[in-house]
């Protein structure tokens, strides 16, 4: 089941890794995105680190890791090809994360993601 | 946002879908559903339409009104023909900008535009020239759009067919179904295309007329900036301001021999001095055009150094972004004049110095017809 942060992250549990990107809501928001620079694999990183840097025609944001732990894997198609977030914000992931704890039960379900973004 | 101005054009914007944002006081559209990028690119490659209605129009109308325009706007207006547009400066004292404008000469009188966040504090300075008899009437029963792209003249000929005729910078007026049309080819774009004051009461069917054509879209402020980011096109308030000197924001040009020192009509505009002798010694730092590495942008603020480590400061960033057609990130700042294009500065973003290359202006060729 997805979950997401009040950061406009969605988060995908897979086994004993988390994987993000940002929801529909967020690349709308954002606007065309036209440059990515992920985190390196294997590094370590704590919950609300800055750990993305996302440029749209508009402005700078940065995504933020919602849980400590190590990144295990990036999506390296994503830096050549940044429109994809806009594209498909769903299937465009950032960064697979193993974190420190596996439990999601402290983030938003979509209602509760639903009721954030009005 | 109710303390915002709100064009005639704001419920047309809001049908289509604009995202609306505060701009110089008013309430403007900055994307449409198709989105920045795609408006940019629709732009170039077939006509975008843009209500520029927050500009300010202003008519100088009396005997000798170039001749007095002249003590404000270092520019020819004496030599300016009858259907001819140019572009100029307001200088302050120190010889700084005040704001620019574009000037046509319309026969009886001369008819100025001007940035929108200037416009009140312009309307004021022009009002000194009322003491030389000259009569200061602000626009305000008018609207303004911009049509612009390669296939703008076949869809404003559509409609009004003698526009076909007129070359870059040339104004006219025409009739369109009753309405008096005030048309100039000119923009903000880089491309070839039209700017066109209608009165108020026809601005929504003038601009309904032009969406209704197949190669027109609604574009919004954020691709009106990219596009003359690409085009080498300065922004009042960013790439130059009262502290900027003609000469360093690389707008000397717009100043021609008649007015500078030796001239038949040396100087008489507020801050001559300042300004001609920076043009006649060359000005030590002036508006130049960068190519970062890679593709992240360097935006307004960021610092430009001389060196990869250390070093020293040569200037910050004054427009910056992302560049659609160029494919890739652009950025002008105000550098040192010595900087030949092809060398290499330093950006410092992010904590992070990132290799730019100077790059002489435009990014993108213009597409006139002259």
């Amino acid at each position: 089941m997805l979950k997401y942060t009040e950061d406009h992250e969605w988060l995908k549990q897979d086994g004993d890794e988390i994987v993000v990107g940002i929801t529909a809501h967020a690349s709308e928001q954002l606007g065309d995105v036209v440059f990515v620079e992920l985190p390196e694999v294997g590094r370590e990183v704590e919950a609300g680190e800055e750990i993305v840097v996302i440029e749209s025609v508009k402005a700078a944001s940065d995504i933020v890791a919602p849980v400590a732990g190590v990144i295990t894997a990036v999506n390296e198609a994503l830096p050549d090809a940044p429109g994809a977030v806009n594209e498909d914000p769903m299937a465009a992931w950032f960064f697979r994360i193993k974190p420190v704890s596996v439990d999601l039960s402290g983030f938003l379900d979509e209602a509760g993601y639903q009721a954030l973004i009005g | 946002m109710a303390e915002f101005r709100r064009t005639t054009l704001y419920d047309l914007h809001l049908s289509r879908g604009a995202k609306m944002v505060p701009f110089a006081g008013w309430e403007m559209p900055v994307q449409y559903p198709m989105g920045v990028l795609n408006e940019h690119l629709h732009t170039r490659a077939h006509a975008g339409l843009f209500d520029v209605s927050h500009m300010g129009q202003v008519i100088l109308r009396g005997p000798g009104a170039a001749e007095a325009l002249e003590a404000l706007v270092p520019a020819d207006i004496l030599g300016l023909a009858q259907g001819r547009q140019r572009y100029g400066l307001f200088t302050n004292e120190a010889g700084g900008i005040l704001d620019d404008l574009m000037i046509a000469n319309k026969g009886d009188h001369l008819l100025l535009v001007v940035n929108a966040a200037c416009a009140e504090q312009d309307i004021a300075h022009l009002r000194q020239l009322e003491a030389r008899g000259i009569s200061v009437e602000p626009v305000t029963d008018r609207g303004l759009l911009a049509l612009q792209g390669p296939e703008a003249e076949a869809v404003l000929a559509r409609l009004v067919p003698g526009v076909a005729a007129m070359r870059f910078m040339d104004v006219a007026e025409f009739d369109w179904q009753g309405a008096t049309l005030w048309v100039s080819r000119s923009g903000y774009t880089g491309e070839d295309g039209f700017e066109i004051s209608v009165p108020e009461d026809r601005v929504v069917a003038l601009a309904e007329a032009l969406l209704a054509e197949p190669e027109v879209a609604p574009i919004g402020l954020g691709a009106r900036d990219s596009l003359r980011l690409e085009a080498g096109m300065p922004l009042y308030g960013h790439d130059m301001d009262g502290s900027t000197l003609p000469g360093e924001a690389g707008l000397g040009w717009s100043i021609p021999k008649a007015r500078r020192a030796g001239g038949a009509r040396a100087g008489g505009f507020p801050g001559a001095d300042a300004v001609l002798e920076e043009l006649a010694r060359g000005p030590a730092q002036s508006r130049t055009g960068l190519r970062p590495e890679g593709r992240a942008p360097i935006r307004e603020g960021v610092g430009i150094f001389d060196a990869a480590e250390g070093g020293a400061l040569l200037g910050k960033v004054c427009s910056g972004g992302f560049g659609p057609s160029v494919g890739g990130p652009i950025a002008m700042a105000i550098l040192p004049a010595r900087l030949a294009p092809g060398a290499t500065v330093w950006a410092e973003l992010r904590g992070r110095r990132l290799p730019a290359t100077i790059t002489p202006l435009p990014f993108h060729q213009p597409s006139y017809r002259r």
